[in-house]
């Protein structure tokens, strides 16, 4: 089974040189320390920066250059600010190669749901919604079940939306899978992990063709 | 020359009475209009519908103004740093519209663009869409979202002049600038504020036609929400 930095680690492999990259609060941040150094990558935030470096030396940090997190961040040599507007046009122009984010839940579908718990928590969706109704790579990093062990990978979500029919591929704890037109196609199995672990740990439609591999880190 | 150069805060802030709708820039705490939610919160003005990314943390910037309660509405993206916020919105003080933020911004720049509404995929499919009209376009199904009317705009900007031309820094920049000439008046406040023909014309990022009135604010403090530093090796 995979912890969350396993799970940032299986994902750093999906970032192709030349990529510009959106990464989601949570897991998805911790993507970019695993990226390998021998690509060009840059990484957008939606507050207006492309190209954010690491976190500054203490010291160093700038109240005026943060990232969408709220955290102080440095920027890179190439790097550019800009206006929420033009942000969302890079975003919703389809401009922006791949996009990383969380999810509470996803169904077999691609529907997403990450932004609300009706009743416990309403924190708003941020630029969630304007990500995945428009990217055409979407990889969702989460937990393959919930605390009580019950699936977030689900036939139908139960939260309120955030997008449908948009998540392409998932990384969970347990497996890579990628969602097809007849549901989730199981990809790689997490080191330890049976395919019969993951069938358990799946409530939506899953689909296993031949051996699943353990996914290399 | 026009000069938008405004004597005082005062003078900056003349006209806003209770029950208005008001834009102010900043995303977090990071380029917001200190200065005029300083005064705002001075003056004990009410009944406000605010129009803003984020509503501020417990006691800074917007959380303020929800800290005495002259805030009836908040339209944002996200409102999760602010515990004030979550009470006030649970309980039914607070009335809330949640909006994707690139739709929030747009709905800035059509304001200030002269667009009615305009079409855009994020939401679609979700509570966000629910009794907006929708509509197909090359397969694709996209909501109709309207331009914000709001009677003031805050700004901040980096640096200004005179003639109500702006600079901004950094990531401070972000909605400030749809927001400029969004409302009926846009009140612009800056850290430095020069004379007429000091900034460099192809360094503006905003021309002073947007903005009504312009000042040097007294001070600020520029707080930091999540300082993430490494250590030097």
């Amino acid at each position: 089974m995979l912890d969350k930095t396993g799970i940032a680690k299986r994902i750093a492999k999906e970032v192709k040189d030349g990529y510009y990259v959106n990464l989601g609060i949570g897991i998805p941040t911790l993507v970019a320390n695993y990226v390998r150094n021998d690509i060009e990558v840059e990484f957008q935030s939606e507050n207006g920066v492309l190209g954010m470096g690491p976190f500054p030396f203490e010291g160093d940090e700038d109240a005026d250059i943060i990232n969408a997190g709220k955290q102080t961040i440095t920027t890179l040599p190439g790097a550019s600010f800009f206006d929420s507007s033009m942000s969302f046009s890079m975003i919703r122009g389809k401009h922006v190669d791949l996009t990383i984010l969380g999810a509470m839940e996803v169904s077999e579908s691609g529907d997403i749901a990450n932004w609300k718990i009706p009743g416990k928590m309403v924190k708003g969706m941020g630029g969630a919604m304007d990500l995945v109704a428009s990217a055409e790579n979407i990889i969702v990093a989460m937990m393959h079940t919930n605390r009580e062990g019950e699936s977030k990978l689900l036939k139908k979500c139960s939260l309120p939306l955030t997008g449908v029919a948009c998540v392409k591929k998932i990384v969970t704890n347990l497996a890579v899978l990628e969602v097809t037109k007849d549901g989730f196609k199981l990809v790689e199995r997490a080191p330890g992990i049976s395919v019969e672990d993951i069938i358990k740990a799946t409530e939506g439609k899953l689909i296993i063709e031949g051996d699943i591999p353990e996914m290399s880190i | 020359m026009i000069n938008k150069k405004v004597a005082n805060i005062n003078e900056a802030m003349h006209g806003v009475t209770d029950n208005m709708t008001l834009m102010l820039g900043g995303f977090g705490l990071c380029g917001i209009p200190e200065n005029a939610i300083a005064h705002l919160v001075k003056t004990g003005v009410k009944g406000l519908t605010c129009i803003s990314n984020n509503a501020g943390v417990d006691d800074f910037g917007l959380g303020l103004l929800l800290h005495k309660h002259q805030i009836k509405k908040m339209i944002s993206s996200y409102v999760g740093e602010n515990d004030e916020f979550e009470r006030q919105m649970l309980s039914g003080e607070l009335d809330v519209e949640l909006v994707p933020q690139g739709t929030l911004v747009e709905r800035c720049r059509a304001a200030q663009s002269g667009f009615p509404a305009f079409y855009t995929p994020a939401g679609f499919g979700t509570e966000v869409a629910e009794g907006k009209e929708t509509r197909e376009f090359n397969g694709k199904m996209y909501v109709l979202e309207k331009a914000f009317e709001a009677d003031f705009a805050f700004v901040k900007a980096w640096k200004g002049d005179e003639a109500g031309n702006l600079i901004f820094k950094g990531t401070a920049r972000n909605f400030n600038p749809a927001m400029c000439g969004a409302a009926k008046i846009t009140v612009a406040e800056v850290e430095e504020l020069v004379p007429a023909g000091t900034l460099d014309p192809n360094q503006i990022h905003i021309p002073g036609i947007f903005i009504q009135r312009i000042f040097q604010g007294e001070v600020y403090e520029k707080r930091i929400e999540q300082r993430t530093v490494r250590k030097k090796s």
